[in-house]
């Protein structure tokens, strides 16, 4: 039962344990301490490795992870050296950054960005992380370049597509390595034409997210140039494992292009589905029914099996390149794993080399010099020929390949081939594009 | 005192200290130690995550632990609440204040519709209809409501919002009247360091208030009441008892504790998405509940700091910290121990949650508090008879 003693002893007791709680974070608060946030002291010095180890995008964040941990491996000297040697800038010995010994803190961000922030912050707070790298869900990687912005390190973006990230959410602490939607549509627009001509009319199946929206819009605007015609848009949720509702109006849409903004895991279930029933043996308006998967990975080819054969798509790096860069890496990804990277794991891996050679190169951790150091940075030997950042968006511009699922795979890594180069003048755009507009980049932010 | 009986005061005094402590209890092992680097937890935004979940498990636990009532969609009041909150920082200005009042405001008649709509079937009709709403609401909030939520992206605070109250000096981070929740003191005493922010004080006020609400509800007449409709509400409704507004009132109470952890959350860390309303979200806080000890008053608290501490700790260990732990092992040993660990560590710590929930459920029922009281029955046993009598009855 309840219980009243208001007293004015108790009262004013009350009071003043009170205000003493409210005062409490007055006294303690303005940490005032110089630098930069998780400037490192001692003889070593640590990344976060933020990928999603769980959930639909499981396989490329673990592939990823594979990457950044032969990357510390490279930069601290055990191995072969990887990309190290074959990279245009000479200052990384493999004793470390900056002498400082590398050493890694791993986190699961289950592709949720309430866990991937989280995770971050334990890596940024507890951990004390002066690079945060990862991604595989551009959603995830938004979440957390704003989180890194706030807390002032850096951000290396992963696998991270939507043309958002370096668009309308582009930060200053925030930089991508990986291509975006825009670059897809340019470059398997012309590819596109040449096999299958000037009239189709596509059905887009979207996942319902920032990377899914942009994508369909960058790849519905490169395909309408061609004078196809974009018959229904329509979301579908992430990870939502059955695709079979969405895939079962496609037949009577009168569509003879289905085109998958979907990836990882949804892709493999959605290609499967849409095999099943029966869409690659249709023939509409006298043409044969065509698939489209704009973004590919290898890790999906794999999963969706034989049914990717004569599917075209885009990617950002295949380890069947043969430049001494790419060579190298497959090298020794392969020896320490047992099979070829990923093209994920091919951006983490640059991004953790990148990173360590703008720290060398500007002489200090903090994010600001890095930042200075990587804008419009000019390199090669990393697998995709000739590239720059670009300082005013922090996106790499660099040649794009447009794949093709293999009619006639010889092995089990042989699932997609290089059908072209695409130049990379050809996938540039204005930094004011519409389809990246409504962002600030804002002025670097050391934190405390 | 506070009107409390002397052994309630003495659990919230306790509750209280161990809140306000909480940055130098948490890190028992000196920063830079191997177990230090693992096992500590005593960083602001885990500590933050630690009294918010508290905060929602403590209202959770006014109506299943009070009623029975088992809502399976809480997480849609949490939900709510932050996008609540988050719509304040767009709209008016990143101070705190009106985001908190309007997330609880907003989850509170959320709860009303949705409480009573659901709570004419009760038992497993009525945890069913709660799901279906809590589900409703994250695909509404997932799709349909786009330009209110942001979809799959989530909503977030842009430099182009209107900020109306917004002057050219205010702080850019949540702030409490000036004070902002991300700003921090750290006292570095020999080895360790310990972390003050003042968010995770604000946080750490609202769970003490929360707390003590809650004892003062479990004790009053409403209280009994609840506790009358958990043990037969047949009966109740047989001796002309109108037993509704007494439900309605615990879930609306209910609610409105989980729209103030949304607000607190999208305090600490500005953004929310749909993904705080999916029905894994709201099954947690079953799970919370259930862990630390239904109906009692401490026990959800602790369930939720043990979840939180798995989902963030554990996760993060990984194979190559596990060599190191073992590194003064023989090679095989330390091979064979980090095989054997290897799947309940990183991303195995569901299966480590699974475990610890099924030996809890089997030879705790009544939660981790029953195995305190046990413990303390222990060394109690022979001076009075009251703490038998405390043993037999886990649910208070």
């Amino acid at each position: 039962m309840s219980k009243s003693n208001f007293s004015r002893r108790g009262v004013l007791k009350t009071g003043a344990i009170a205000g003493a709680g409210l005062a409490l974070p007055t006294y303690l608060s303005a940490a005032s301490h110089a630098g930069y946030t998780n400037a490192p002291t001692g003889s070593s010095v640590k990344f976060g490795f933020n990928v999603p180890q769980t959930g639909p995008y499981a396989e490329e964040g673990l592939d990823e992870l594979r990457a950044q941990e032969l990357a510390v491996e490279h930069l601290n000297g055990i191995g072969d050296g990887g990309m190290l040697n074959t990279f245009s800038e000479k200052n990384l010995q493999g004793d470390g950054i900056l002498g400082k010994k590398v050493e890694f803190v791993t986190g699961d961000t289950q592709t949720k960005s309430d866990v991937a922030r989280a995770s971050a912050q334990s890596m940024i707070q507890k951990d004390g992380c002066v690079m945060i790298n990862g991604g595989s869900s551009s959603g995830v990687a938004i979440a957390v370049q704003g989180l890194c912005q706030d807390a002032g390190v850096i951000f290396m973006a992963g696998l991270t597509h939507s043309n958002d990230t370096t668009g309308k959410d582009k930060k200053a602490n925030g930089f991508r390595h990986f291509f975006n939607g825009y670059m897809s549509g340019a470059a398997l627009g012309p590819v596109l034409e040449k096999e299958y001509g000037n009239e189709r009319q596509a059905y887009h199946l979207t996942a319902d997210y920032t990377w899914g929206w942009t994508q369909q819009e960058s790849i519905a605007a490169s395909t309408e140039a061609l004078g196809w015609t974009t018959t229904q848009n329509v979301l579908t949720p992430v990870g939502a494992g059955d695709f079979s509702s969405y895939i079962a109006p496609i037949l009577n849409s009168g569509a003879d292009t289905l085109i998958l903004n979907h990836y990882g895991g949804d892709m493999v279930n959605s290609l499967t589905q849409a095999i099943q029933f029966g869409l690659k043996d249709k023939q509409v308006n006298g043409k044969d029914f065509t698939i489209i998967v704009p973004l590919y990975s290898e890790l999906m080819a794999a999963g969706a099996g034989s049914n990717i054969q004569g599917v075209f798509g885009s990617m950002n790096w295949n380890w069947q390149l043969q430049d001494a860069g790419t060579k190298a890496f497959v090298k020794s990804f392969g020896e320490k794993y047992g099979f070829p990277p990923s093209n994920a794991a091919h951006t983490c891996y640059v991004q953790t080399l990148l990173y360590a050679d703008a720290v060398t190169r500007a002489g200090t951790f903090n994010p600001c010099g890095v930042a200075e150091a990587l804008e419009d940075f000019e390199f090669d030997g990393m697998g995709n020929g000739p590239t720059s950042y670009r300082g005013s968006d922090h996106q790499c511009f660099k040649d794009v390949l447009v794949m093709k699922g293999t009619d006639n795979p010889t092995n089990a890594f042989d699932t997609l081939e290089i059908v072209e180069v695409t130049p990379r003048a050809q996938v540039e755009y204005p930094v004011d594009h519409p389809m990246f507009a409504g962002g600030d980049l804002g002025t670097c932010n050391p934190g405390a | 005192m506070l009107g409390l009986n002397s052994r309630d005061f003495k659990l919230f005094i306790v509750v209280c200290l161990m809140a306000l402590a909480a940055p130098i209890l948490l890190n028992p092992f000196p920063t830079a130690s191997a177990l230090g680097e693992s096992f500590n937890a005593g960083y602001p935004a885990l500590m933050q995550r630690f009294v918010i979940f508290g905060i929602l498990v403590i209202g959770f636990n006014i109506l299943f632990g009070l009623t029975g009532y088992l809502s399976f969609g809480h997480a849609a009041f949490l939900g709510v609440g932050s996008y609540a909150a988050v719509w304040m920082f767009k709209l008016l200005s990143y101070n705190v204040v009106p985001a908190i009042i309007l997330s609880v405001i907003v989850a509170g008649l959320f709860a009303v519709v949705i409480g009573y709509v659901s709570l004419r079937r009760s038992g497993i009709y009525f945890s069913i209809l709660t799901l279906a709403f809590a589900q409703m609401s994250y695909q509404l909030a997932y799709s349909v409501f786009t330009p209110l939520t942001n979809g799959e992206t989530g909503l977030q605070v842009y430099n182009d919002d209107p900020q109306i109250l917004m002057g050219a000096n205010s702080p850019t981070s949540p702030h409490f009247f000036g004070l902002e929740m991300n700003s921090q003191y750290t006292l570095d005493i020999s080895g360790w360091s310990f972390v003050f922010q003042n968010g995770y004080y604000l946080s750490a006020i609202f769970l003490i208030l929360g707390f003590y609400l809650s004892i003062r509800i479990f004790r009053s007449p409403t209280g009994l009441m609840l506790r009358a409709i958990k043990s037969n509400q047949t009966r109740m409704s047989y001796t002309g008892i109108n037993t509704k507004p007494y439900m309605l009132a615990a879930f609306v109470i209910s609610g409105m504790y989980a729209g103030l952890a949304g607000g607190l959350l999208a305090a600490m860390d500005p953004l929310t998405g749909a993904e705080r309303m999916f029905w894994t979200a709201s099954g947690e806080i079953v799970v919370m509940a259930i862990l630390g000890g239904v109906g009692t008053l401490i026990g959800p608290v602790l369930g939720a700091g043990i979840i939180k501490y798995l989902e963030n700790i554990v996760s993060k260990i990984n194979d190559s910290i596990l060599h190191q732990w073992f590194a003064f092992m023989p090679d095989w040993l330390e091979g064979v121990l980090v095989t054997i660990i290897h799947p309940f560590i990183g991303k195995g710590w569901h299966l480590t949650l699974g475990l610890l929930f099924m030996a809890v459920v089997i030879f705790l029922p009544g939660g981790l508090v029953q195995g305190g009281q046990k413990i303390g029955g222990l060394f109690r046993r022979k001076k009075t008879d009251d703490a038998a009598d405390g043993a037999k009855t886990p649910a208070e």
